[in-house]
């Protein structure tokens, strides 16, 4: 069989010896890990970059005087420079780490909500949001008496962005939408709806969960106010995670959650709160977190976004192509722009049930609503089956989930 | 049959699939096929146990002593589990089903399907049973 990757300048062998999880038999069968949009493997890099901080440097940060503190502390600190590098964020003071997407938005709901959101404002979702990033805002609007408008999907699962415009009006006062959808992979065009609501002077949240991995980001170039990601899914552990916030509404909220780290005075009459991302990292931060997430940006900066990207779109075009031989499977959401992510059903098959097969064949994949309830309302569907990728996939791999399906099929007839 | 011995019948004809996962499911997929369906007046969400991913309904009554249950479910493996705690647990006394630990399910190696992050609603399932059980026996 002829390889077509061979032309890319990726090496996927040399990559893939790099994740010991890779060797891992499921179900006394090698592991064809195609859950990835769920949460990505960790290569040896950033598990020895979080070994060795704790066999060689573990200590409290931002506190002590003494040198594996502040050599800790240097790390943290590098840590959020890698991540301003490679989001191009202005400044480092931009970058907020968090437990992880979720929180990173519950975060700006927090304090963007006590701010600027008023009885009768308008919140703007869209119906393919995971449920992340639609409740945080429900809470808000019933807490302060918003209203939250939803952007209607068209017939094959993109944004209608004719009608987010409509939306937009001089009660709204935030957008917030995903980049890359969870569940159909889906590519927004954000850029487009950043811009129709810069013109109204509106701001915008975009959950970069399932872009981050996948494609590079330019905070700057976007224009967004926040964008928000989690550690784990691009390599890095779970429990860390990142809100870049502009300067100005870094400046501008008041904390998220209060106590140690925060503050720069207290007393018992008057607190001064720090300036900057302290100011929302309250407690101990995850500091093994921020090592391994710098590890791995680092990792995939190494073999560059771009090639990832391209690697990926094959492994993609590969998988899609195949699925549309099968009879009996739908594709959800089967449009040129999208980011390693296919969503499908097959006829007449429960999703548990075909996710639940595979499964004894070695191949993991999501089956269910995958968070994203409204979206499986849009289709009237109880779920799908989602496969999802990561650079060390492989098309042998891609072979083994189709015949693996081929079988399901089979046996649910 | 008493509980032990239904329970043991259906270890004994899962033996035959002890080492093919296959014919464990395609068996398994044949018992969900001819599980008895449930009245469709019972399939209301008054009925419903619901799982992350797929929905089990559950009729529970109560005659000449004895519980009857009947069930349905929206996926086929879901539904194949199901039939077995009915063949189990159905037409069996309220203090009998109480007091059933369904180590079956443990010796025919599904209890995967029994951990709470199969969002199968399975072991929902089991508990709403006994709980149907308990109330029911109050009738008697």
């Amino acid at each position: 069989m002829q390889d077509t990757l061979h032309h890319t300048a990726f090496n996927v062998e040399k990559v893939r010896a790099d994740f010991p999880i890779l060797k891992v038999l499921v179900n006394n069968k090698p592991l064809v890990y195609f859950d990835n949009g769920a949460t990505a493997q960790k290569p040896t890099q950033v598990i020895d970059a979080i070994a060795k901080y704790y066999y060689e440097e573990n200590s409290n940060i931002h506190r002590g005087v003494h040198t594996l503190s502040q050599k800790a502390t240097t790390h943290y600190e590098n840590a959020r420079a890698a991540v301003q590098k490679h989001l191009n964020a202005a400044d480092a003071n931009e970058i907020i780490f968090t437990r992880g997407t979720t929180e990173s938005i519950n975060l700006v709901a927090h304090c963007f909500g006590k701010l600027c959101i008023e009885r009768g404002d308008e919140i703007v979702v869209s119906e393919m949001e995971h449920h992340s990033n639609i409740l945080p805002w429900q809470l808000l609007c019933e807490e302060k008496g918003a209203v939250l408008k939803v952007i209607p999907l068209t017939d094959n699962g993109e944004l209608n962005l004719a009608e987010y415009k409509k939306l937009l009006s001089a009660k709204t006062k935030l957008v917030a939408v995903t980049h890359v959808s969870n569940t159909l992979g889906v590519i927004n065009d954000i850029k487009e709806i950043v811009a129709a609501a810069k013109q109204k002077n509106i701001a915008v949240l975009l959950d970069g969960a399932q872009a981050i991995p996948h494609m590079a980001v330019d905070v700057q170039d976007i224009d967004c106010d926040f964008y928000c990601f989690s550690g784990h899914k691009i390599y890095a552990p779970t429990g860390i995670g990142v809100l870049y916030a502009k300067a100005k509404w870094v400046e501008k909220f008041g904390p998220y959650q209060s106590g140690g780290g925060t503050i720069k005075t207290v007393s018992f009459t008057k607190t001064v709160y720090a300036d900057g991302p302290l100011k929302f990292e309250a407690g101990t931060p995850n500091v093994e977190g921020a090592i391994g997430l710098a590890a791995a940006l680092h990792y995939i900066n190494e073999i560059g976004l771009d090639v990832v990207a391209a690697y990926e779109n094959e492994l993609m075009q590969y998988t899609t192509e195949k699925l549309k031989q099968l009879p009996n499977v739908k594709i959800y959401g089967d449009v040129p722009h999208k980011a390693a992510v296919i969503s499908f059903n097959v006829n007449n098959a429960h999703p548990f049930d075909v996710g639940t097969i595979l499964d004894k064949q070695g191949v993991a994949v999501r089956t269910g609503h995958h968070c994203a309830q409204p979206l499986m309302q849009h289709y009237n569907i109880p779920g799908t089956i989602r496969v999802s990728f990561g650079f060390y996939n492989t098309k042998q791999e891609i072979d083994i989930f189709i015949s693996a399906l081929e079988k399901a099929i089979k046996m649910l007839a | 049959m008493s509980i032990a011995e239904v329970e043991q019948e259906i270890v004994e004809e899962f033996d035959l699939f002890a080492d093919d996962w296959e014919q464990k499911y395609e068996h398994l997929i044949e018992l969900g096929k001819s599980l008895p369906l449930i009245d469709p007046k019972y399939k209301t969400d008054d009925h419903i146990i619901k799982g992350c991913q797929s929905k089990v309904w559950l009729h529970s009554e109560i005659v000449n002593g004895k519980i009857i249950y009947t069930a349905d479910s929206d996926a086929i493996i879901t539904k194949g589990m199901v039939a077995l705690m009915i063949r189990v647990l159905s037409n069996q006394k309220p203090d009998d089903i109480l007091n059933a630990n369904l180590g079956f399910i443990d010796a025919i190696d599904l209890k995967e399907h029994l951990s709470p992050t199969r969002a199968n609603g399975l072991v929902s399932m089991i508990k709403q049973m006994k709980l149907d059980a308990l109330a029911l026996k109050g009738k008697i």
